[in-house]
């Protein structure tokens, strides 16, 4: 058993460290072998920090610091690159932030380590999490591990990529418009994009603030329940994090679905879903279904605006947010300049990728008077529209199914010549993170190529535990998570 | 202004900064203290780092609905932060967070006096915002080259009062600033500082021709940091529009800042260029709201106003008007003066002394009545030996001088230096006349009918007494001697 240490989940981990069959540095060691062995090739890390995390694992062993009682004692776990760890570069995979070390540690990353987590690595991720492929990183793209020739799936593709490939146990992404489900689901992981407000945002690099929330990848559903309530909760540091949420209990996820009603859009679904992503989805229906939940079709009328919508609100704050790498006070800044603003243009100019720029310049646009009316304030009408839809759904059914992505994973550049058909990869995602509700990624089979296919259950806000229910009871039966990628025939 | 005025009429309005009195910075804890080293109070947050996000101060909120109650405005039940997005060294975020749409308070007033008369100013808005840190340029050759900047004041909590354009002369604008410079005051919530930054006014202005209703083009005057350069600076700009429109040119639309060194305003930048601020609602904060209970909590902790003050001062002690709008200028001057009242009982002398002599001591020491050597109690107990006669006025001016010299108390001062008045009506007549006896030909001339000798009389005795002899005593027995055959 000691092969597959590196795939051991949480809680498992915690079992074995507390009957003393195995130590913290073994668990980490499996971790750090992995990525030595494997990362050359898939990249899903920007910086591994192995050495520093086997040591931590041996004070875990001595007993020498307090969290080894922790509930997530001795587990490595992987940051997306764009939430702050006090000490390591948090560049954003962006040239304009490299070489910017954080002076402090996010509230997720400070409430992981008091649990006893061991910060293995910063993933890769696509500059400043704009992107649904890991291919706009400014430093190089990160690989699926199921199949080295596709995307993982982004932006939080270095995450996924690290938790899929045995490179870490469980990691954080960012998901401000689908950027955990989508890569969950590209490389067969369960992707939690909580409840809006659920989890604090303090030391999450903005992307669009009204929708970026700090997400969980993990391999199966009880250590995805246990990150979950131990970074969730009321943070004093971000005004918009909510007094409301509650943990979850496995106990109550374990439970059947009986009684339990769920919606298809299946109007909003006709639009471009791939065929082999649109038979994954009906079986699972069909298995949810012989769980004893009951399926409805809904009308989610305003959904096929969240394109739109999603890119006016989203880019519009990501110029804003974006505004303060000027090269004044840390990160980049241009070597040759005549002036402040001449600084400022090369500064910048030097620093963002083309996506970034692309982005930055349509929310300038979308913000500045004389448009402001007619492209950020109607999206906003429509983004209240969008939230409306769902709310009126959940007055029926308990939760909404729909297909993560309307394609498996797909090539590298396929996309990328043409930013629009990169957008609407998204599609089905987008609309929760206008309407602030939790959603989660879970593996629902494989298509022909024998690439992951994820489906996704979206709940009210504050359901986490309902639509782990749904992701729990559905994987007990199909098993598709239990399903590892074969990295080592792909080394030959 | 000179004769040109009686056809023009200037049409002014007043962007007031004021910083507020907390311990802390408007989104984080840093403190807001005056000059400390550069970048000394400053954290990942008021600093912009990647990933940090704003959290309001409760106590900056309560300030500001302090002056929204005061100003009579109305208060918003939901007020919404916005970000003002502009490039600048100095601004950390490159947006400040302000409000713009919904601010805190909306259509107040406020009362100034103008040449003795009460004066109603409309206020359009007041808002809560933060401050942006300072760059400076070093004069010495070899750092020509660099911009320093420090960022402690970043993110100091301000309110923005905006008047509407109800101001007409830069005389009224002073007058106008000095009346909610001591309304600040009075509530505690701005130290009303313009030296140190802590109260900062943008004037704008235009003019037209008297009878005209449409408005002219406007120019804004930036960061005035004095009241005289309120009204140097718009006196210079009304003047300056006022010759371009009678040479039939145009006022353009722009920034000027006041240079109080050439006393001249200067173009900043033209307002063609001015930035698309691109406002948006804050995400990073929930919108701001204010219960009932909250506005009567602070309500019911608010001071008494210098207005109401003012006219209770009249009321309750008899004051002319002149008198209660200069002891009621500053609240720690209003105090001091009722404290004085209360403990000698005489309204009117406390007036003159304050107002004469108090304030005298003080602006010869370049400071407020908290830096007065002379306390309140030390102020009445020196009243109240003129008025039981132990001392005369001539020598409690000499006792005060000495009180603000030793910060001494009056009792022991005319003690230690035998100050006390001679009552003694026999030790008088002595002093008479020895005087008489002295001045014989000024004598024979009173009695001849030549009435001004009488006064030269009393002067001697006066003298002769070195001061402490009762002049209303000499007078009465020197009439005496005088009529005695």
């Amino acid at each position: 058993m000691n092969e597959d240490i590196h795939y051991l989940p949480a809680h498992s981990i915690r079992e074995l460290l507390k009957s003393r069959n195995i130590g913290a540095e073994d668990v980490v060691g499996a971790s750090a072998r992995r990525i030595g062995k494997f990362d050359c090739r898939v990249r899903a890390y920007l910086s591994a920090i192995t050495e520093q995390a086997i040591s931590a694992a041996r004070a875990i062993d001595r007993g020498s610091v307090s969290a080894s009682d922790g509930l997530l004692s001795g587990v490595p776990v992987a940051v997306k690159n764009n939430i702050c760890t006090k000490g390591i570069e948090t560049n954003c995979a962006s040239r304009i932030l490299e070489g910017y070390i954080p002076p402090y540690d996010s509230t997720a990353v400070q409430r992981l380590k008091a649990a006893g987590a061991i910060l293995i690595g910063k993933t890769n991720l696509d500059e400043f999490g704009m992107g649904s492929s890991t291919e706009n990183s400014a430093f190089f793209p990160t690989r699926n591990p199921w199949n080295l020739d596709k995307v993982p799936g982004g932006s939080s593709g270095g995450s996924a990529a690290a938790v899929s490939a045995g490179m870490a146990t469980v990691a954080l992404g960012s998901d401000t418009g689908g950027s955990v489900r989508q890569p969950a689901g590209f490389t067969n992981l369960f992707g939690l994009k909580p409840t809006y407000g659920a989890v604090s945002r303090y030391g999450l690099v903005a992307f669009a603030s009204s929708l970026d929330q700090i997400g969980i990848f993990s391999r199966d559903i009880e250590d995805c329940a246990t990150v979950f309530n131990l970074i969730s909760g009321y943070d004093p540091m971000d005004s918009t994090s909510s007094t409301l949420t509650r943990p979850v209990s496995m106990e109550e996820i374990k439970k059947g679905l009986d009684g339990v009603k769920f919606g298809i859009p299946e109007s909003f679904l006709e639009e471009g879903v791939n065929e082999e992503v649109s038979s994954c989805f009906e079986k699972a229906v069909s298995a949810l279904e012989s769980l004893g939940a009951r399926a409805e079709r809904i009308e989610l009328p305003n959904l096929k605006y969240s394109v739109a919508s999603y890119y006016l609100v989203a880019n519009a704050e990501a110029s804003s947010n974006l505004a303060r790498y000027d090269g004044i006070r840390y990160g980049k800044r241009a070597a040759h300049y005549s002036d402040i603003s001449d600084m400022y243009d090369k500064t910048r100019t030097e620093g963002f990728g083309r996506e970034v720029k692309r982005r930055i310049m349509l929310g300038t646009y979308a913000l500045s008077s004389g448009y402001y009316d007619e492209y950020y304030l109607r999206a906003q009408k429509v983004r209240t529209l969008i939230k409306a839809d769902f709310e009126a759904a959940f007055k029926k059914v308990n939760a909404v199914l729909m297909p993560t992505s309307p394609t498996p994973p797909f090539g590298f550049g396929e996309k990328l010549v043409d930013p629009l058909s990169m957008y609407l990869s998204d599609i089905f995602t987008l609309a929760v993170n206008l309407s602030g509700i939790p959603s989660i990624s879970f593996p629902s089979g494989f298509s022909a190529e024998g690439l992951p296919v994820g489906t996704q259950a979206i709940g009210p806000s504050f359901s986490e535990e309902l639509i782990f229910r749904i992701a729990y009871n559905f994987s007990e039966k199909c098993g598709f998570h239990n399903k590892r990628p074969e990295l080592e025939k792909q080394f030959k | 202004m000179k004769n040109s005025s009686s056809e023009y009429e200037a049409i002014i309005g007043l962007e007031i900064h004021a910083q507020l009195l907390t311990q802390s910075k408007l989104f984080c804890s840093c403190g807001t203290n005056f000059g400390e080293p550069p970048n000394s109070q400053v954290c990942p947050i008021c600093l912009g780092h990647p990933g940090v996000l704003p959290v309001l101060n409760e106590k900056a909120v309560e300030l500001a609905i302090r002056v929204a109650l005061a100003a009579s405005t109305t208060i918003r039940k939901e007020s919404i932060f916005a970000r003002k997005n502009y490039f600048y060294p100095d601004l950390p975020k490159s947006y400040q967070i302000s409000q713009y749409e919904k601010p805190l308070a909306e259509n107040g007033i406020l009362e100034a006096e103008v040449d003795g008369e009460a004066r109603t100013i409309g206020l359009k808005r007041i808002h809560l915002e933060e401050d942006a840190g300072k760059s400076f340029h070093p004069e010495k050759d070899e750092d020509e080259q660099f911009t320093f900047v420090d960022l402690n004041r970043c993110g100091v909590p301000l309110i923005e009062i905006v008047t509407e354009p109800d101001i007409r002369s830069p005389k009224e604008a002073h007058s106008y600033l000095l009346s909610l410079k001591q309304l600040l005051e009075f509530l505690e919530v701005c130290d009303g500082n313009m030296e140190k930054g802590s109260l900062r006014c943008d004037a704008n202005v235009s003019v037209r021709l008297k009878g005209e209703r449409e408005m002219g083009t406007k120019s804004e005057i930036k960061n005035i940091n004095s009241f005289k350069g309120v009204e140097k600076g718009l006196s210079f700009e009304i003047e300056r529009q006022i010759e371009l429109l009678k040479r039939g040119e145009r006022v353009k639309q722009e920034t000027l800042l006041w240079d109080p060194v050439k006393e001249v305003c200067l173009p900043m930048r033209s307002k063609e260029e001015a930035h698309d601020y691109r406002y948006f609602p804050e995400p990073d904060l929930l919108p701001l709201v204010i219960s009932g209970e909250m506005v009567e909590e602070i309500r019911k902790g608010l001071p008494e106003l210098p207005n109401e003050r003012r006219k209770r001062f009249i009321r309750q002690y008899g004051l002319p008007q002149h008198d209660a709008w200069l002891l009621t200028s500053v609240r720690s001057l209003a105090d001091y003066y009722e404290a004085v009242v209360s403990e000698c009982g005489d309204a009117k002398t406390a007036s003159n002394w304050i107002m004469t002599e108090v304030l005298r001591i003080v602006s010869e020491k370049a400071g407020d009545i908290s830096s007065c050597p002379i306390s309140s109690h030390s102020l009445s107990e020196l009243i109240l030996l003129l008025k039981d006669g132990t001392i005369s006025g001539k020598i409690a001016k000499t006792v005060f001088e000495e009180m603000a010299k030793t910060g001494k108390g009056p009792r022991s001062i005319v003690e230690e230096k035998g100050f006390v008045q001679v009552t003694d009506e026999e030790q008088i007549r002595e002093f008479i006349l020895c005087v008489l006896k002295e001045n014989q030909e000024i004598v024979t001339e009173y009695l001849g009918g030549k009435s001004k000798s009488f006064t030269f009389l009393v002067g001697q005795t006066m003298k002769l007494s070195k001061g402490m002899a009762n002049p209303e005593l000499v007078n009465r027995i020197l009439r005496e001697e005088l009529s005695k055959p």
